[in-house]
């Protein structure tokens, strides 16, 4: 909360300088992090480097935007190879949003291909899983809370409300310590590297796991398997193929800092 | 011991052939006997039912192809009365749809997660034969469908449940069902059959704590429910929802549990199973009253009703059933029959637990007495005590009687007129109109003869030393003395 009040001071001294830059992003520190997921070829942490992250989720008006200045990407364009028959299925038209996927909601039913060619288009990418996983271990005050229980909580008790309902405006939920908004509790994001989450389709095998899926980079395994909230989301991640779209899958954008 | 038993057997049957001794008859040979061959006639839609329903038998004779669609829906549902929870289902129910097919049948299975979960989810049948359960080939995100096929290859009774990353979440929110793989003959026909499930839960708040609860992932570590419920609510299967049944009907189970943490001790309360395919397997085992299903096992039970009357079934592990929720109700209509069981035939007082501490004074007396050292206070106490259990009611605590139907003992005028009167009324009682203390009374007392001549001692001393009487001492052989004679004043009785 700190933060981000300390960052709008900023904003407001130094004036329109900064306006004109992409105030979209916060500064993410990186260092040496401690993932649920046990990478065999990691020792000591995994390595995080200093990275910039979108503060909310891309919304409907956002990707709007992109996609009239990149009609390729128009639902009624796209090559159903990069997005299924679903792909921007609640928007009313192909260009208009309609009363299904407000402006300031976060958009939804994109699929890993249209959302890395969003990112692209803003000289930025869509953030790797370590990247993302660093960025929502905070909470308002920490920058790690996720050996609380009451945090964990929190957002089990978002996982476990069916998306029948519709979503919220991006950026209503408080900052975290980082000063990025809606990490939990609103949309699943893709990452970059979703398709290395290779969660065995059957979650008990975790003595026995197919190693010919994982190439290169070893076996995955959950190193910290009370935390369900996080083991929850690689599961959904690791569902799902690049092409696929649901109601409430959404995404941010990264970038490497300078 | 084996061997042995093979060796008797020879020798009394005379047989010396090398016949395979293992296989006997009733062994049905598992799986490797339960391909019947390749699926014949069309496709069959297999019927699915919510509990406590259960499909039709399949009535077929040779194995098909049967296809299953079964939606995952994710929904708020109650849990218990104001209280709601967030239940993943297969089929929209807890527990998820019932399934029967037929020993060898190819079940082509679809799992379809409705486009609004949050959640991916995939299907363990235990009823498969296969790695997984049929759950990595089965993992489908939301809005996506899922089709594999498998041969059932085993008869029994198995539950299914969802595999996917936390499976101890899935399964506590409700995530399991029941698939009946029938044998080539079928099942023995019965009038009705049930499907009953036990599943824990675990919620942030308490037992019954209003509004809607969310998950509580401690409590579900710690194996320690917030609820036990049959079928996935409290009351799912009581009141109104009750399982309905007939006298003379024979009545078949098809129990469940689901978990994921907890085994039942499944009982019927006042009910003998007549038969319990334990684990939900091939063989029975009769005359069972209580019967124990693993955490993600079944059993199938039978037994005929032959009494009215509402049958409680419960985890035995009892507290469950009364704090925790796991109780359900079967209701037997129909003609009483008093020879099997009688209904209640007596209801009397019994003060068996009354003679400690409350009459230690009465005790004391009593062994005063029998040596000769009986005191007057000794008297007076076992006298209060005994006042208390037997004058107390009519003429009050302290003796101050009801105005115009019981006269007072305290300060008695009619007492100290004659103190003698205390002993003859209560052994012989006292019929007709007096004057107590300047009024009238006209009531019956009957007769106290059921006392012991020590306990009117005892009365009638405690009564003249009490509330401003003139004191005094009656003893055992007054009261016997006065047994024997009758006064005019005494009562018939009531």
């Amino acid at each position: 909360m700190r933060r981000s009040i300390s960052a709008a001071m900023f904003l407001l001294c130094t004036g329109g300088v900064l306006a004109a830059a992409d105030t979209g992003f916060a500064h993410l520190t990186g260092g040496s992090f401690r993932s649920v997921l046990k990478y065999e070829d990691v020792k000591n942490g995994t390595r995080v480097a200093p990275f910039d992250l979108q503060r909310r989720p891309v919304t409907n008006g956002d990707f709007l935007a992109f996609v009239r200045a990149n009609p390729q990407w128009r639902r009624d364009n796209v090559a159903r190879v990069f997005a299924e028959e679903r792909y921007l299925q609640h928007w009313q038209g192909p260009a208009t949003l309609g009363p299904n996927a407000l402006p300031e909601q976060p958009v939804v039913w994109v699929s890993w291909f249209a959302a890395n060619a969003y990112c692209k288009a803003r000289n930025a990418r869509l953030p790797t899983w370590s990247e993302w996983e660093f960025a929502s271990a905070a909470d308002e005050t920490r920058r790690d809370a996720r050996s609380d229980p009451a945090w964990r909580e929190r957002i089990l008790a978002w996982y476990s409300r069916p998306s029948n309902k519709a979503l919220a405006r991006a950026g209503l939920q408080a900052p975290n310590a980082w000063g990025v908004q809606d990490l939990h509790g609103l949309v699943w994001e893709w990452t970059e590297d979703y398709s290395a989450l290779l969660v065995s389709d059957d979650n008990r095998n975790q003595g026995d796991p197919d190693k010919l899926k994982f190439c290169g980079a070893g076996a995955l395994s959950m190193s910290d398997v009370e935390n369900y909230a996080v083991l929850m989301r690689v599961a959904m991640l690791s569902s799902l193929n690049g092409a696929d779209a649901t109601a409430n899958l959404g995404f941010r954008c990264a970038r490497d800092s300078p | 011991m084996a061997a042995t038993l093979l060796l008797l057997l020879g020798a009394c049957e005379k047989k010396s052939d090398d016949r395979p001794v293992a296989a006997t008859s009733s062994d049905t040979g598992g799986s490797a006997k339960g391909d019947l061959g390749p699926p014949q006639g069309p496709d069959v839609n297999a019927v699915l039912t919510s509990p406590p329903m259960v499909p039709p038998p399949t009535g077929r004779k040779a194995p098909a192809r049967v296809i299953v669609q079964l939606d995952v829906i994710e929904k708020e549902m109650p849990i218990s009365e104001g209280v709601t929870y967030t239940f993943w289902t297969f089929g929209g129910t807890v527990p998820g749809s019932f399934i029967r097919v037929r020993q060898g049948d190819t079940v082509v299975f679809h799992l379809r997660n409705m486009p609004d979960s949050k959640m991916p989810h995939n299907i363990d049948l235990h009823g498969v034969t296969g790695p997984g359960g049929g759950a990595a080939s089965s993992f489908t995100a939301p809005g996506h469908v899922s089709r594999f096929s498998f041969k059932a290859l085993n008869a029994g009774l198995y539950v299914y449940h969802c595999a996917t990353a936390p499976v101890g979440m899935h399964v506590a929110n409700g995530m399991y069902g029941l698939i009946l793989v029938e044998p080539p003959e079928g099942l023995s026909k019965v009038d009705r059959e049930y499907y009953v499930m036990q599943g824990d839960f675990y919620t942030v708040g308490k037992f019954r704590e209003k509004g809607h609860q969310p998950f509580n992932m401690e409590a579900a570590i710690d194996e320690n429910p917030t609820y036990v419920l049959f079928n996935g609510a409290e009351g799912a299967l009581t009141g109104d929802k009750a399982l309905p049944a007939k006298v003379g009907e024979t009545v078949r189970l098809y129990v469940g549990n689901g978990g994921p943490n907890l085994v039942s001790s499944f009982h019927v309360i006042g009910e003998i199973f007549d038969k319990v395919w334990f684990e939900g397997g091939t063989k029975y085992n009769e005359n069972v009253q209580t019967t124990l299903i693993p955490a993600g096992g079944a059993a199938m039970m039978e037994f005929r009703l032959e009494v009215p009357g509402s049958y409680v079934l419960v985890d035995h592990s009892i507290f469950r059933a009364f704090n925790k929720g796991a109780l359900a109700i079967l209701k037997a209509d129909g003609p009483e029959n008093r020879a099997i069981y009688s209904g209640k035939e007596v209801d009397a007082m019994y003060l068996g637990d009354r003679a400690q501490p409350s009459l230690q004074a009465v005790a004391a007396a009593a062994a005063s007495a029998s040596t000769g050292e009986l005191s007057i206070e000794q008297q007076i106490a076992a006298g209060k005590e005994l006042f208390a259990g037997t004058c107390s009611t009519c003429h009050q605590p302290e003796g101050q009687g009801l105005e115009g139907v019981f006269p007072p003992l305290a300060k008695s005028d009619f007492i100290a007129a004659n103190p003698k009167r205390v002993p003859e009324i209560i052994l012989h009682g006292l019929v007709g109109a007096v004057k107590v203390n300047g009024k009238d009374y006209n009531s019956n007392m009957p007769p106290m003869s059921q006392l012991t001549d020590d306990e009117v001692a005892n009365i009638a001393t405690f009564v003249l030393n009490s509330w401003g009487n003139p004191g005094g001492h009656v003893t055992s052989a007054d009261a016997a003395a006065i047994r024997k004679a009758q006064p005019e004043t005494a009562s018939a009785g009531h």
